[in-house]
């Protein structure tokens, strides 16, 4: 779906502990014999930026105060507070390239009033190797370094005094994103024919301006006004420059680059070694762990798709721990080659994010139907249909619960946290083997893309993972649906097993014997039968847990990837004085056992989802009477934590 | 072979009663297969018949192998992930014109392009039996069906074409009906490493009976097919006495000893030849001036998906030294917290 031309380097991030009061959580109570499924949720604290500090630097004669300004402009106009700093080299033309030569413009840009310019940059941008190292002193860790790398070559590498080939080392600068764009190419590419090559690297500046637009989701026409006022005069330049901006916008869109503004952290708090994983990769290390501890290869078929794309190229990349991946031709052969290897005795597993979710709803009813074990990661973005493929929601829900043709029950649970995305994975790769079902597991782009530090885990401290194979006693006596009374699992038996060739399929089978069947009473019989196995799983999940206050009168209940900001939300009204309890889901179906009991201990719940309402209508329809307060936000953004502050004070204010 | 050949046909017969429309074609295959795999040496533990959606794709039922009848069109992929997750397993497709051709059209490229070694029986009755009676990507144009009333106003995919255009290793063809030559080419196909596709024409009493009348029945089959073998001149005919050879940029049917042809001018069959062009035409020839071939028309080798994959793994594996996941996660970029 994606093709790359420049590449983003997820470097190791440094370790920031932020003080301040978290919420503590009580410790999980633990009911052993019932319950083997057992994780710490662990403290996040959700940093958001109010305020994004921007550098335009480059050569004195590359134009990025021009860039600059008029990206500030048009953030004004847009109702952004700002402050902007224009920083000029001493000289008016030092000689090309070097280190006194770089011209910087610095801005500041506020959802409230700025004050200052600020101190480091979220995002900078770097036309040469110059402007990089005279600039990588105002670097925040975490930040975005957009280069030009046409102009990262040797020559401009000597200018700048670097003496290695590679300047982000050389100047210690290991915890940046860098998107490094051929520029100066893209600029030639998109004039060709319409300007001569001077022009275009003249319109280098605006490339970039371009660039920086899509990131922050600034519409173009603002800066073309803008543009068409500076240049009315000279319509051959402004002609080149309103197409080069648009390449700019253009190139951000087409490799999705994206920048959070925000960064979610993880308090550690147990000794160990630490490493930084964002969700995504998180994910693909949950598998392999869960293969691990199975003893079972891993395979994953899988199709390119913003923002699951992660996945699949982290497990690529694992072949030193013998991960088969595929990539298929298409969405629809991702779960099939899935299944298929699932039918053979592997771990399988599929990653996609909410189109390729859709394609894969009929083979998902096969693995239903068929009753073998598969993982299908959905890794939310922004819909319907193409929607918004770099943003994130919760609106795959109803699709993972309902999205396909009749009674066709799977297991659904959606990771919490970046770090939790593999404790999920590997939970989900646990249960589908163990209850041989398709489990869908669902995390959003936000958790996949952002990360935190995370304590690489010892997996001595994780369950063992034991599927139901068949055993030699069970010869001549087993069918392929004969089930184990106490969870209605049905025991698998893998090809290359001597003694129990068998067949099975997507066409209903009896229930004794296996063979395929229209019996009335038996599809009644079979259909309640793959229920019950889901509605069995909720023995081996744990009780749903509430956090805070818990004798208030106002739950705030969410599920999936908001946890961040729902409990730091909680927490920051509970500081303020605010009695609030707090409950967060990562079982959907089945729901724990608990979960109506607590629904009717409160007397408001307020049901918080990126989503039109479709947890509280499922709890609606799971829970009798159940008649919840929403708060719902369809942004494609992550929610703004002092409105969810707002929403809770009113309800726990309202009579 | 027959020294390795410890199991018998019916080693490999389900006790599921067959269930497709009596005299369909689908009977002739299943039987071919049973012999086939009996040649084989593989148990029928080690064997796995995967299918889609249709009349042929209930074959699975009536093997006793591991089988999974999956969903319509998605056979290839399916089959795929069960060859490279285990490569130790003999893994066959059964699937017919709708499912591999139009609605898995896209699987079917991609297993042959990728040269999964697994085993594909294409039956080709150019119809839509299951669902009573629609023309398919094989019908010819004009054909009138349930759903072409007036004709269709399209052209067919011709399977060897879409195989060999997929950059396909091996395509063999045969007559549902011939049980002397199909068992082995269906054998053949087994023994090929790399996706082998085996088209079987095929007849469909109900819906489309005696469509290939023309060249399947027994006054008209030595002179209207041709069975290849690879290294053997290309002869024919009820008297043994046709034969093919090159004439310019095309293939030709002649008489030996009419025209000044002599044996000598006849083709000699050569499967195994990387260069499609010969393998192409031959597989197109279509009983009008040409004999329709029949046999193994393309078998070359060439790498295989499967067994790459676990070389490339083996490789990777050898040159790290990180065993599981904990110490390649501590082999990253860390810090720790005492």
């Amino acid at each position: 779906m994606v093709n790359f031309s420049i590449f983003i380097f997820q470097v190791f991030k440094l370790n920031l502990i932020f003080a301040g009061d978290l919420l503590r959580h009580k410790e999980h109570k633990l009911n052993k014999p019932r319950i083997y499924y057992f994780f710490m949720i662990q403290e996040i604290k959700v940093i958001e930026r109010e305020n994004v500090v921007i550098r335009f630097s480059g050569d004195s004669g590359d134009g990025m105060q021009l860039a600059g300004a008029i990206f500030s402009n048009l953030s004004a106009e847009r109702g952004n507070y700002i402050t902007t700093f224009p920083d000029y080299p001493a000289e008016i033309r030092a000689p090309h390239g070097t280190l006194s030569g770089v011209s910087g413009f610095q801005m500041q840009l506020g959802a409230k009033e700025v004050f200052t310019p600020g101190d480091k940059a979220d995002v900078l941008i770097a036309m040469n190797p110059a402007a990089l190292k005279v600039n990588a002193q105002f670097l925040k860790p975490d930040s975005v370094v957009i280069i030009d790398q046409d102009s990262f070559q040797k020559e401009d590498m000597g200018k700048a005094m670097f003496t290695t080939d590679d300047p982000f080392k050389e100047l210690g600068i290991t915890f940046v994103q860098v998107v490094a764009a051929p520029i100066t190419q893209l600029c030639k590419e998109g004039l060709s024919g319409i300007a001569d090559q001077k022009q275009a690297i003249r319109s280098r500046n605006i490339f970039a301006l371009g660039l920086v637009c899509w990131l922050f989701n600034r519409p173009l026409q603002s800066a073309e006004k803008f543009l068409s006022e500076k240049f009315k005069k000279k319509p051959d330049i402004l002609k080149a420059n309103l197409l080069i901006l648009q390449a700019g916008f253009n190139y951000g869109h087409n490799i999705h680059a994206s920048v959070s503004t925000y960064r979610i952290e993880t308090t550690p708090h147990k000794k160990g070694i630490y490493t930084d994983v964002n969700g995504n990769k998180a994910t693909a290390y949950g598998l392999i762990a869960a293969a691990e501890k199975a003893g079972l290869p891993l395979f994953l078929g899988s199709y390119p798709i913003t923002p699951a794309t992660d996945i699949m190229q982290e497990l690529a990349a694992r072949k030193d721990l013998g991960v088969k991946v595929m990539q298929t031709e298409d969405e629809i052969a991702g779960i099939c080659t899935a299944i298929g290897a699932s039918f053979a005795g592997n771990l399988a597993a599929t990653s996609t994010s909410g189109p390729g979710l859709a394609l894969k709803s009929e083979a998902i009813g096969l693995a239903v139907m068929a009753e073998i074990p598969l993982v299908v990661v959905d890794v939310q973005r922004a819909g319907p249909s193409t929607g918004m493929p770099t943003k994130s929601e919760q609106t795959d829900l109803m699709q993972a619960l309902y999205g396909r043709n009749g009674e066709s029950p799977a297991m659904v649970m959606a990771a919490i946290s970046p770090t939790d995305c593999f404790d999920s994975a590997f939970q989900a790769s646990k249960i589908a083997l163990e209850h041989m079902t398709p489990v869908i597991l669902l995390t959003d782009g936000y958790i996949a893309n952002g990360s935190s530090a995370w304590r690489i885990p010892d997996l001595d401290d994780y369950p063992e993972i034991k599927p139901p194979y068949v055993t030699p006693d069970m010869q001549n006596k087993w069918t392929p649906y004969l089930r184990n009374s106490e969870n209605n699992v049905r025991y698998w038996a893998i090809p290359g097993t001597e003694g129990f060739t068998h067949r099975i399929g997507g066409l209903e089978k009896d229930y004794a014997s296996g063979a395929i069947s229209t019996d009335p009473l038996n599809h009644q019989k079979m259909v309640n039968a793959r229920q019950v196995k889901i509605d069995k799983i909720a023995d081996c999940i744990p009780l749903q847990e509430v956090w805070g206050d818990e004798d208030a009168d106002v739950l705030v209940l969410g599920w999936g990837g908001t946890y961040g900001h729902l409990s730091e939300a909680v927490a920051k009204v509970r500081r303020a004085g605010g009695k609030v309890a707090f409950t967060h889901f990562r079982y959907i179906q089945p729901l724990p056992k608990n979960t109506a009991e607590i629904m009717r201990k409160y007397k408001k719940v307020l049901v918080i989802e990126q989503n039109t309402g479709q947890f509280a209508g499922y709890l609606r329809s799971k829970i009798g009477g159940f008649n919840p307060y929403q708060f719902n936000r369809i942004k494609g953004q992550p929610f703004l934590v002092s409105r969810l502050v707002e929403e809770i004070n009113d309800l726990i204010n309202s009579k | 072979m027959s020294e390795q050949t410890i199991y018998q046909a019916k080693d490999f017969k389900s006790a599921q009663l067959v269930r497709w429309c009596p005299g369909c074609g689908d009977f002739g295959v299943l039987s071919n297969l049973h012999k086939a795999m009996s040649q084989l040496g593989i148990a029928p533990h080690q064997t796995v018949v995967i299918s889609g959606i249709g009349c042929s794709s209930r074959l699975t039922y009536y093997m006793n192998t591991y089988g999974f009848h999956t969903i319509h069109g998605r056979g290839a992929a399916i089959a795929t992930g069960t060859k490279v997750a285990n490569p130790q397993l003999s893994v066959w497709l059964a699937t017919g014109d709708g499912d591999c051709l139009a609605i898995g059209g896209n699987h079917f490229i991609h297993a042959v392009r990728r040269n999964v070694d697994i085993n594909i029986l294409l039956m080709n009755n150019k119809i839509y039996g299951l669902t009573k009676g629609q023309y398919s990507p094989t019908s010819a144009r004009g054909f009138v069906s349930k759903s072409s009333p007036y004709g269709t106003v399209e052209d067919p995919f011709r399977p060897a074409e879409l195989t060999i255009g997929s950059r396909g290793t091996f395509f063999a063809r045969t007559i549902d009906s011939d049980m002397k030559n199909s068992p082995e080419v269906m054998a053949a196909a087994a023994k090929h490493s790399g996706t082998s596709v085996v088209e079987i024409i095929l007849n469909c009493v109900i819906f489309n009976d005696g469509i290939n009348e023309s060249i399947t029945n027994r006054e008209n089959r030595a002179d209207k097919t041709i069975f290849l073998r690879h290294g053997e001149k290309m002869i024919y005919g009820k008297e043994n006495n046709k034969g093919i050879v090159q004439d310019g940029f095309n293939l030709k049917a002649v008489t030996i000893g009419e025209n000044g042809y002599t044996l000598n001018d006849i083709l000699v069959h050569d499967a195994a030849t990387s260069d499609p062009t010969l393998h192409l035409k031959l597989s197109l020839m279509d009983g009008d001036t040409l004999p329709v071939a029949l046999g193994v028309i393309r078998d070359v080798e060439a790498p295989v998906y499967d067994r790459d994959m676990e070389n490339q793994i083996e490789e990777v594996k050898n040159q790290t030294k990180v065993r599981n996941l904990n110490e390649f996660l501590k082999s990253g970029d860390t810090w720790e917290i005492k």
